[in-house]
């Protein structure tokens, strides 16, 4: 057992460590989660700034702009106009790098990380060096992904959904080339990382936590973080085997995606293969991808509403019980994404139905959050301000899921804007909130000072005005008709003035707001990166959590708790408790005599 | 290179003034002895009202959105089940924006509500079976019904076609569509797409576009090297060639060879019958003619990647795939100029585009629909001519009147069904 490795001493006798092993190839779960955070934070950097490239040329399509060119250069704006295949190969690695990199990576591997050992009362997570490889391999997949920008022949180009035979074919589209093969090697390092982090954290959670720690004592935000584990094990091996076939596909001649294809005047001799193969290779990851970026994020808001609240977190039992059914389901609903592929209509109808299921747990989750909220004493710390955003982007992006999951009102709206907004909505904003909240929160945990708490309230507001005011309309858009990864909106020109000159209206405030929501982003870099070195140092529980991470020093040492772990006697949630005289009890409190656990 | 400078000054300028706000609100608390995790009483309270603020600032901008553009852009459904998707998206609306308001409302109020007053303990208050259970029925009540209405719908647009409909295909390549109507005999000519050359793009299957393929592989042609000359070329000692430019000759040779092997079986079992399918079939290039109140059924195929045939109009949209045929059936109701009434557009016109990234063109990938009365199909459809150069209408001079008069009291008929 792993455990007994980290048992006894540590702590007391752990040595100076160099600088590399601290700060560079270090296997404490700490350092390694701050990592994840730094890697992510730098990606999210570069995925924005791609979004307002396409975003100034959406708005303004075909007028020049000095920035564009300044970054792009005249490969790739000249003139300082977009070209149409740059325009696509931003799309796709803005998509790329959120989802993966940002929202899956930075997410699940900060929060995973910091948070497993700490709430569960572990040294470290089962295998350090594990994850130390884990945290390696995501960073040698990002920066191969970020080479990938810089490619002559352009990044890959055919969507982050690379559906074949347009990411197969170097002759369909430029980005198609070497740019493709290097984002297909870079999902593969990114799934091994994947991977292996998963592992590690399904072990840890399953095998060390301390005394005490039943299963349904552990706080939600582990919850998550051991079913998103799951859904990444048994769904990521599917992409990766999906990314290899059409790895052979484009190198060693094989057909499992192609098949009666002429392009660019070459008739190729691939026969007998199927792209709507691929889709659902593809989507079997895909869906459960959508939750392994949204459990965690759900998971970290439940702690932080509850904590800030004041209050217990609302049926603690449903809430574990619909992340259950929400992983579950999440296997069996991918379908949905290919109503209008050719796909058996039969099948079609069964995915409407496993697909609005999800809506039932959806709903349990958010009525519970509501009655969280409910006559609570809500501290505002910027935590929970991002943790209520989530809670209203989970509502507004996912209702609109119930439309597009019905599949006959899906074939009008498919591929538009329409959908843009739904998943930006309740898969990119819920996320990224969850992600905020989470940093908001855990900083003093993991840096040791403290957030300057007002630049986090201008941020906040900034953020949510300025991301709704992106994704929202962007309904009407695409209830207009206009397709998605479309460079302009000229389609609708001079036949059909309606649609085009709301296009063309709308784009121009999306993009405003995309840009002041961006320039927003600043003032938490700069609050960010200055309390790193400069902020106040924190208090060992800031918050008055009762969670097991805040009974650990405020300065880090290897194997978290100087001394015996802790044991646990009562469940995370002990706000409020009627009969106590703190607001909060710690779980490490001994139940007091005739004391119900809850 | 001026506005530049501006900007990078500005984002200078701001940084230090951000930097100085910190400071000056770090000293302040230094001096009053505040610390970030005691959260002021001030603060509380401002964000709570914001929450308030921003929930009522949030509602207005989406009444503003459907007061000013919810009702423009695609228009009413111009396809008979375009109208029952429409209705059930309306419905699908009302619950979700019903669902929405009352939820944010929620979500909003509370978190005004319930800021931290002092002396108000909150209430601990973990679970309750009873209500739980009411927030899983009462959506699953709802969904049930989201599901049967949806499904039946479904159903319906993705049944068998209808016997009578018409049957059209739509050929997608980058970066263009192609029409081709069955013709006469509602039967669409086979194809295979080994046969696609320069003469014959559709890759339309006849005896002489099979000897014209076959010839090609064999012979070559301008721009492609034949076998014979491939092979003339490996075995001609006096030509030094690299070891890769040989590989390539060879691995090119045999793939040829494959494909005249596999010609040459298509072309025994071929007969006479399959050409009649193609004869008449009639091919557009720039746009397609639909009469109203037709039922049409289309055949969909791609040459090179996956496209999508959308018609926003029509409330209709396919997948086009390479290697798969794909289908699609829908009935227009209003001719182009009925919907230029309706859209009080002068210029309206129906479009087809394509909905599928597919390279750097993608954006511009569209074809003209026109829906046309009884009348103007008809005079439009003795315009037209088939693939083997004869008429689409092709009658005997001396019946061609009254089999005209006939073709126009059935399409009369037809776009009857549809009539308002």
């Amino acid at each position: 057992m792993a455990a007994l490795a980290h048992d006894g001493h540590h702590g007391h006798d752990h040595h100076e460590e160099s600088f590399v092993s601290k700060y560079i190839f270090s296997q404490d779960h700490k350092m390694i989660g701050k990592q994840f955070l730094m890697t992510a934070v730098f990606m999210g950097i570069v995925a924005m700034m791609l979004s307002i490239f396409f975003r100034i040329q959406l708005a303004w399509p075909g007028e020049s702009s000095d920035f564009l060119n300044a970054f792009l250069g005249d490969r790739w704006a000249p003139d300082g106009i977009l070209s149409q295949d740059m325009y696509l190969g931003l799309v796709t690695i803005h998509g790329t790098i959120m989802v993966f990199f940002v929202l899956t990576g930075g997410l699940s591997g900060t929060f995973s990380n910091i948070l497993i050992p700490l709430q569960i009362g572990a040294r470290d997570m089962a295998s350090g060096f594990l994850n130390m490889i884990s945290y390696w391999l995501f960073f040698l997949s990002s920066i191969i992904m970020l080479v990938s920008l810089f490619v002559e022949t352009g990044p890959a180009m055919a969507g982050w959904t690379i559906y074949p035979p347009l990411s197969a074919l170097p002759q369909a589209v430029s980005g198609s080339g070497l740019g493709m093969t290097l984002w297909l090697v870079s999902m593969a390092i990114f799934i091994a990382s994947s991977l292996i982090g998963s592992l590690n954290y399904i072990v840890t959670v399953l095998n060390l936590r301390t005394k005490g720690m039943k299963m349904t004592r552990m706080p939600l935000t582990i919850w998550a973080f051991l079913v998103t584990a799951i859904l990444g094990v048994l769904s990521f091996p599917v992409l990766l085997s999906a990314a290899l076939l059409l790895l052979m596909d484009r190198s060693l001649g094989t057909s499992f995606y192609l098949s009666d294809i002429v392009v660019g005047g070459e008739m190729l001799d691939n026969v007998g293969g199927s792209p709507i193969l691929y889709q659902h290779l593809f989507w079997f990851l895909g869906h459960p991808e959508v939750y392994i970026v949204l459990l965690p994020a759900l998971g970290l808001s439940s702690e932080i509403i509850s904590t800030n609240s004041r209050k217990p977190i609302f049926g603690y039992r449903a809430m574990i019980g619909s992340i259950l059914a929400i992983g579950f389901l999440s296997f069996i609903v991918w379908g949905h994404h290919m109503f209008i592929t050719g796909m058996n209509p039969f099948l079609g109808s069964v995915f409407v139905f496993t697909t609005l299921l999800i809506a039932i747990p959806s709903a349990v989750k958010v009525f519970n959050y509501l009655t969280t909220l409910w006559k609570g004493s809500i501290v505002y710390t910027p935590a929970i301000l991002f943790a209520i955003g989530l809670v209203s982007t989970f509502i507004t992006g996912g209702v609109t899921g119930i439309i597009l999951a019905d599949s006959a009102l899906d074939i009008a709206i498919h591929d538009t804007y329409f959908v843009v907004a739904h998943f930006h909505i309740v898969m990119g904003m819920s996320a990224i909130f969850g992600m905020f909240a989470g940093i908001y929160h855990w900083f003093p945990k993991m840096f040791g000072r403290m957030l300057n708490n007002r630049l986090g309230y201008v941020h906040f507001w900034i953020t949510i005005v300025g991301a709704y005011g992106v994704f929202f309309p962007m309904h009407f858009v695409g209830l207009a008709g206009a397709p998605r990864r479309y460079y302009d909106y000229s389609v609708y020109e001079g036949f059909n003035s309606n649609s085009y000159e709301m296009m063309l209206d709308l784009n121009v405030i999306i993009s405003i707001f995309a840009i002041l929501s961006a320039l927003g982003q600043a003032l938490f870099l700069f609050n960010f990166f200055y309390s790193i070195f400069r902020g106040q140092v924190a208090p060992q529980n800031p918050w008055r959590s009762s969670t097991l991470e805040w009974t650990t020093p405020v300065k880090h040492i290897h194997g978290n708790w100087p001394g015996a772990l802790p044991t646990v006697h009562r469940w995370p949630y002990d706000y409020s408790k009627p009969g106590m005289e703190e607001d909060f009890v710690s779980q490490i409190t001994p139940l007091m005599e005739g004391e119900e656990e809850h | 290179m001026g506005s530049k400078l501006i900007i990078l000054l500005v984002i200078i300028l701001g940084v230090i003034a951000i930097a100085q706000l910190v400071r000056v609100n770090e000293l302040t608390a230094k001096h009053s002895g505040r610390r970030e995790e005691d959260i002021p009483h001030r603060d509380n309270i401002f964000n709570a009202n914001m929450m308030l603020a921003f929930m009522i600032f949030f509602y207005a901008s989406f009444i503003w959105l459907m007061l000013k553009y919810g009702y423009t852009g695609m228009g009413p459904a111009a396809s008979t089940h375009g109208v029952e998707t429409d209705w059930l998206l309306n419905l699908n609306f009302v619950i979700i924006i019903a669902v929405f308001f009352l939820t944010n409302t929620l979500l909003f109020v509370f978190a005004w509500k319930y800021v931290k007053r002092p002396g108000v303990k909150a209430f601990y208050y973990p679970h309750n079976n009873k209500l739980e259970m009411i927030w899983t029925v009462i959506p699953a009540a709802v969904l049930a019904v989201i599901i049967i209405l949806g499904l039946r719908t479904w159903n319906d647009i993705t049944g068998e076609a209808d016997p009578e409909a018409e049957n059209v295909e739509l050929f997608s390549y980058q970066f263009g569509w192609t029409a081709r109507y069955a013709g006469m005999n509602n039967v669409l000519g086979e194809f295979d797409y080994k046969l696609t050359t320069a003469d014959n793009q559709y890759a339309l299957k006849t005896r002489e576009n099979i000897e014209l393929s076959l010839q090609k592989m064999l012979v070559g042609g301008p721009g492609e090297e034949g076998i014979q000359m491939i092979e003339d070329k490996l075995n001609n000692e006096s030509v030094v060639m690299a070891q890769a430019d040989r590989k390539k000759l060879q691995i090119d040779l045999s793939r040829k060879e494959r494909m005249v092997r596999l010609l040459e079986q298509m072309a025994l079992t071929y007969n006479d019958s399959i050409d009649d399918l193609v004869n008449d079939d009639v091919i557009l290039g720039d746009s397609l003619v639909l009469l109203v109140g037709q039922k049409y059924n289309f055949a969909m195929r791609s040459k090179d990647v996956i496209h999508s045939a959308y018609f926003p109009h029509f409330r209709a949209q396919m997948n086009t795939v390479p290697g798969m045929t794909t289908y699609f059936k829908f009935q227009p109701i209003y001719t182009t100029s009925e919907m230029k009434d309706i859209m009080e557009d002068e210029k309206f016109e129906y479009v087809l585009m394509c909905n599928k990234i597919c390279g750097g063109s993608h954006y511009k990938m569209k074809m003209a629909v026109t829906v046309l009365g009884p009348e103007d199909y008809l005079n439009w459809q003795k315009t037209k001519t088939t693939y083997d150069g004869s008429a689409w209408l092709n009658f005997d001079d001396r019946e061609r009147a009254a089999k005209e008069a006939e073709l126009l009291e059935k399409y009369k008929a037809i776009a009857a069904t549809v009539a308002q």
